[in-house]
């Protein structure tokens, strides 16, 4: 019972994925139990790739039911993204998931963001999931907040630090000095 | 970390779909990370073998448990390196291995210096790392840091600190509900993200307190909540306060509407979404309230956001359920979106459309549709068809368009689910509008001429054999079923050869022609259907002879009325003791509790499909009738008037299982007692109920049929009959005493002992009442069936009903109480009406038709007032009807 509304109050999410455009794995994060093994893994993937395959979802996220769940997507160039909640949750919320996941990729990838960067900078990809979601409660959802989060120590000028207190900035430049100084 | 992990190659030739993880092999990977036990550390070599670790894991890898605690081992030497960019990937390394308790031991002092570190980065990660793998003993170490953490002045650490709290919620109750004081303070963080972490975490500690909740949402929705995730989470909290408090009566106003509906105007659109779902789920709501809710989801519907659009059109999609007028304000912006790309949305716009429209546009709807199905996916489809499915039984009239829509599409391509989908509605459609049955029938002979999938051909056959004869031109068919005995694969045949068998049956005009055509069949290639036409040529030739017609009609079209599983246990039983008398199928129980329940309560369960015999319930009152009728003590007592549904007489889960059935005849009453033991060890003997009929003077005992033996878990009947005054409706309470033989059995076995105890079980009362004696028998024109009976029988009244919950309890009580039939859905009565008419209709005992007219009146102090109009074919029911109400 608590379980249940624990699911029924708080928005979670069941998975966050990160797809190529033969809908091969990048980088996923599963959150529920809802698919037990990899195989079945596999199968949502593959179902869920081929579902939305032909549409375009390259200017505004989409979205779509895939097993009686909400799945909202956006593709650039040859990578797919998608975030998956359950049936009754907040679309919007999911979206802006999404859009956040999506950003902060952006901003971490430097505007290349294709397969190839992708892959080269998986590390960074698998920071930013962590950052994002932790056991499908979401942490945050702000794109910079979370580029800046997962490159607090390689961060570039390029970087909006914006969003961040004084303390998180001033720990930043704390970091810098002390990697400085261990060099 | 920005760097490249591995260098680019240099020759660019080598492949375009270049990848760093090209040919990544687990064991050398497992190698590589031996560099993690090098005294002096790279750190950046080092990041680059976790990574292709976490590849691995990704991609679906497994570690075979020695080589998961080998790379956590040499993981946890990583903590000597102060490379943040490492230590960030050696956190999600521990994370991904998920180490073992003892294991979890070498990493916690490690993780606990990182979770006091100056570096705030650390400290968040560490206390989400820790909480993760942690158990309950290490908790209470370091709980101590955790409230600290809660209240830090950095948002990253105390929404990792909130966040573990939430998880640890599920684990360990306890020591996160001490820590509530921490948790309130940190609701009001200035920080977004940390408020709404907070929030979820204090409401989930508190969620079983309903005053706290109560108090927390008041307090809260006055105040400022910034973040619109925290804002969202509100609404839900105060929905659940809402449904728990339900509405003040006085004033008619919902608490806490007003912050919902000012929640229509935030800025944030999850906010406004979520609010506007919120008022359209609120338990009775009303058209006042929904309006606003409403107006918010049609702006969104011209959203450019395909994600605002879906989230609005399905909203209004199940606001169309239960309230179609409040969505018709959209209908012009909903079909636009037909044509919407997202064919998602499209399709729930159709739905929707299909639900709101009248009568009248339901002809321009089906043109848009047509152009429409060509371009969705089979999914989509479905989902169509089984809206106009639902449309065509609401407005019977349009059968005809929306028949020919059905078997336009059923000429299309598709998959099986789909044509399914298309052949379960117009199977639906046949039953239930006896107009549509001809071309029905039609559409679907014409549909197996060309059908791909075996089992839609033999569901239509046997659908068919069914139907078809009882046309006006059953020949008409025959064509269409015989041409599946030369073109059709051999399961196909099989049942043509049944639906042959069948028209043979019943129309005595084609028999001989139907003869030609199964001796034809003769010679088939395969042996079921030569089997089967064997068999029902013999059938068919000896019912001319003997002209036991009857038993030739039972054979071929009397469902198999006893559970299968019943039947398998009572043939198992047969075979294991052998005996010279052949098996009797009248033997086999025929009740399996659950399943019939299952059936009984859930008569909204429509989609019955082609699996189900047609008209579900008559098949039921047959089966008791055929029980009775076979027992000779109770076969003289004339044809069953009606049966009651099981009353259970023992609670759930008890020793003996024990419900009742009434069956009520013109001058007796039967007590069918459905029993069923749920001891394995033990054996019932002479299984007998004793009634004590004392506070039922009418009644008198007449016979009583005992149960020889109840063996475990297998159901069994005992019976009582009592004599009552001749279409009379007495009534009475009855008490009831479970008696028998207990023999212990071994349950190794399975064999009794030889001698038992008697033991008697106590079990509840039930009563005969007034409504045992009306069959619910529905009329299809109220109007015009109460105009056909004479005005004189008429009898007016009006009654006070007393304060009432609500006006629909006081309606279903009159209901249940007379044991009528609604008509035309009157027994639904609008939210908050003050006023509700409601039509019934009922074959009194004696085969007596009586129809009802009955006005609910109901006052602010919740006062009910009934005029209750009856009229009858005899002007006594109408009086006896009258007399149940007063005496109810």
């Amino acid at each position: 019972m608590a379980t249940f509304l624990s699911r029924e109050a708080c928005p979670t999410l069941k998975n966050i994925l990160l797809l190529d455009s033969e809908g091969k794995r990048v980088a996923v994060k599963y959150y529920s139990d809802d698919w037990p093994t990899n195989s079945a893994k596999l199968a949502f993937e593959k179902s869920i790739f081929t579902k939305t395959q032909k549409t375009n979802a390259r200017t505004e996220a989409e979205i779509t039911m895939v097993e009686n769940n909400i799945v909202v997507y956006k593709f650039v160039q040859d990578l797919h993204f998608f975030v998956t909640g359950g049936d009754d949750e907040n679309e919007i919320i999911l979206a802006t998931v999404l859009q956040g996941f999506f950003d902060a990729v952006t901003l971490l990838l430097r505007n290349n963001v294709d397969l190839r960067e992708a892959l080269e900078n998986l590390d960074l990809i698998l920071l930013c999931l962590d950052e994002i979601v932790d056991g499908g409660i979401v942490l945050e959802t702000d794109g910079s907040i979370i580029a800046g989060k997962v490159a607090t120590h390689s961060m570039d000028d390029g970087a909006p630090l914006s969003e961040q207190t004084i303390s998180q900035a001033l720990a930043t430049a704390r970091e810098h000095l002390t990697r400085s100084l261990l060099r | 970390m920005a760097q490249p992990l591995v260098k680019k190659d240099d020759d660019r030739d080598e492949e375009v779909e270049y990848s760093p993880f090209f040919g990544i092999e687990k064991g050398a990977v497992l190698q590589e990370a031996r560099v993690f036990n090098d005294p002096q550390l790279d750190a950046r070599r080092c990041s680059q073998v976790i990574t292709k670790l976490l590849y691995l894991l990704n991609q679906g890898e497994t570690f075979t448990k020695v080589e998961a605690t080998e790379v956590f081992f040499a993981v946890t030497k990583l903590f000597q390196s102060k490379d943040i960019g490492l230590r960030r990937m050696v956190y999600l390394m521990i994370k991904e291995l998920s180490p073992s308790a003892d294991e979890v031991i070498i990493v916690t002092s490690s993780l606990m210096k990182d979770m006091n570190s100056r570096t705030d980065m650390y400290r968040a990660n560490a206390i989400r790392v820790l909480c993760r793998i942690t158990d309950g003993t290490l908790l209470t170490q370091i709980e101590r840091y955790l409230k600290q953490a809660i209240v830090d002045k950095n948002p990253v650490v105390a929404s990792a600190a909130l966040v573990s709290g939430i998880h640890l919620l599920q684990t360990n109750p306890e020591i996160v509900k001490r820590w509530s004081n921490e948790v309130q303070e940190a609701v009001q963080s200035r920080a977004a993200l940390v408020q709404f972490h907070a929030l979820a975490l204090l409401h989930q500690i508190r969620q079983n307190d309903r005053l706290a909740v109560s108090k927390l949402v008041t307090s809260l929705t006055k105040g400022s909540v910034r973040s619109p995730l925290a804002q969202c989470l509100l609404i839900r909290y105060t929905c659940q306060v809402i449904r728990e408090s339900g509405v003040n009566l006085q004033t008619g106003d919902r608490p806490f509407y007003d912050y919902l509906e000012g929640c229509l105007r935030h800025k944030a659109e999850m906010v406004i979404f979520e609010a506007a779902k919120a008022i359209t789920e609120l338990s009775n709501v009303t058209t006042r309230e929904l309006t606003p809710a409403i107006t918010v989801m049609q702006l969104f519907l011209s959203s450019s956001k395909p994600v605002l659009r879906f989230a609005a059109i399905r909203t209004l999609n199940k606001v169309a359920m239960t309230h179609p007028m409040a969505v018709t304000n959209c209908n012009i912006d909903m079909e636009s979106l037909i044509s919407d790309q997202n064919r998602s949305i499209a399709t729930l716009a159709i739905t929707t459309l299909l639900k709101t429209g009248n009568e009248s546009s339901v002809d321009r709807l089906m043109k848009q549709i047509t152009n429409f199905m060509s371009d969705i996916a089979d999914e989509f489809k479905i989902v169509v068809v089984e809206a106009i499915r639902s449309l065509c039984l609401k407005f019977p009239l349009k059968y005809r368009s929306l028949m020919n829509f059905l078997s336009n599409i059923l000429r299309e391509e598709g998959g099986f689910e789909y044509k399914k989908a298309i052949v379960d509605s117009i199977v639906i459609l046949i039953r239930d509008i006896p107009d549509a049955k001809e071309s029905g029938l039609l559409h679907l002979c014409e549909f197996i001429e060309d059908c791909e999938f075996t089992y839609l051909s033999t569901q239509i056959l046997h659908f068919l054999g069914n139907e078809g004869p009882k046309t006006s031109d059953p020949s008409k068919y025959i064509r269409y079923i015989y041409n599946r005995v030369i073109l059709e694969n051999a399961t196909v045949r099989a049942s043509a050869v049944s639906t042959l068998a069948k028209f043979g049956a019943l129309v005595e005009s084609l028999k001989p022609r139907i003869f030609i055509l199964l001796r034809r069949c003769l010679f088939d290639t395969d042996d079921e259907v030569r089997d089967r036409a064997t068999l029902y040529l013999n059938t068919l030739e000896d019912d001319s002879v003997t002209e036991s017609g009857k038993d030739v009609k039972e054979f071929l079209f009397g469902s198999l009325d006893v559970p299968l599983t019943n039947m398998e246990t009572s043939l198992k039983n047969y075979i294991q003791n052998p005996s010279e008398e052949p098996f009797d199928i009248n033997s086999v129980p025929k009740e399996v509790k659950s399943q019939y329940h299952a059936e009984k309560k859930a008569p909204g369960k429509k989609p019955s499909g082609l699996g189900a015999p047609p008209g579900a319930p008559p098949p039921v009152a047959d089966s008791y009738e055929r029980l009775i009728s076979s027992i000779p003590e109770f076969a003289s007592f004339g044809k069953l008037f009606k049966s009651s549904v099981p009353v259970e007489l023992t609670e759930a889960e008890t020793e003996y299982a024990v419900n009742v059935v009434k069956h009520i005849f013109d001058s007796h009453v039967l007590f069918q007692y459905n029993c069923t033991n749920t001891i394995p060890e033990q054996l019932l003997e002479n299984v007998s109920v004793i009634v004590d009929a004392s506070e039922a003077e009418e009644f008198s005992e007449v016979g009583t049929k005992s149960l020889k033996s109840l063996p475990y878990d297998t159901p069994g009947q005992t019976f009582v009959a009592f004599e009552k005054p001749e279409g009379v409706p007495a009534v009475g309470k009855f008490s009831n005493m479970l008696r028998f033989t207990v023999k212990e059995v071994d349950t190794a076995t399975g064999e009794a002992e030889d001698d038992g105890v008697e033991d008697e079980y106590q079990l509840e009362d039930f009563e005969v009442v007034a409504a045992d004696y009306m069959v619910k028998v529905g009329v299809s024109n109220f109007k015009n069936a109460w105009e056909s009976l004479d005005p004189e029988t008429e009898r007016v009244d009006e009654y006070g009903l007393g304060p009432r919950e609500s006006l629909a309890e006081a309606v279903n009580a009159v209901i249940n109480l007379l044991g009528m039939q609604p008509c035309e859905g009157t027994e639904i009565v609008a939210s908050n009406s003050r006023s509700h008419s409601c039509l019934l209709s009922g074959v009194y005992i004696g085969n007596v038709k009586v129809l009802a007219r009955l006005s609910f009146g109901i006052d602010g102090t919740r006062e009910v007032a009934m005029k209750l109009a009856v009229r009858s074919e005899d002007v006594t029911v109408s009086d006896a009807i009258h007399e149940i109400v007063a005496s109810g």
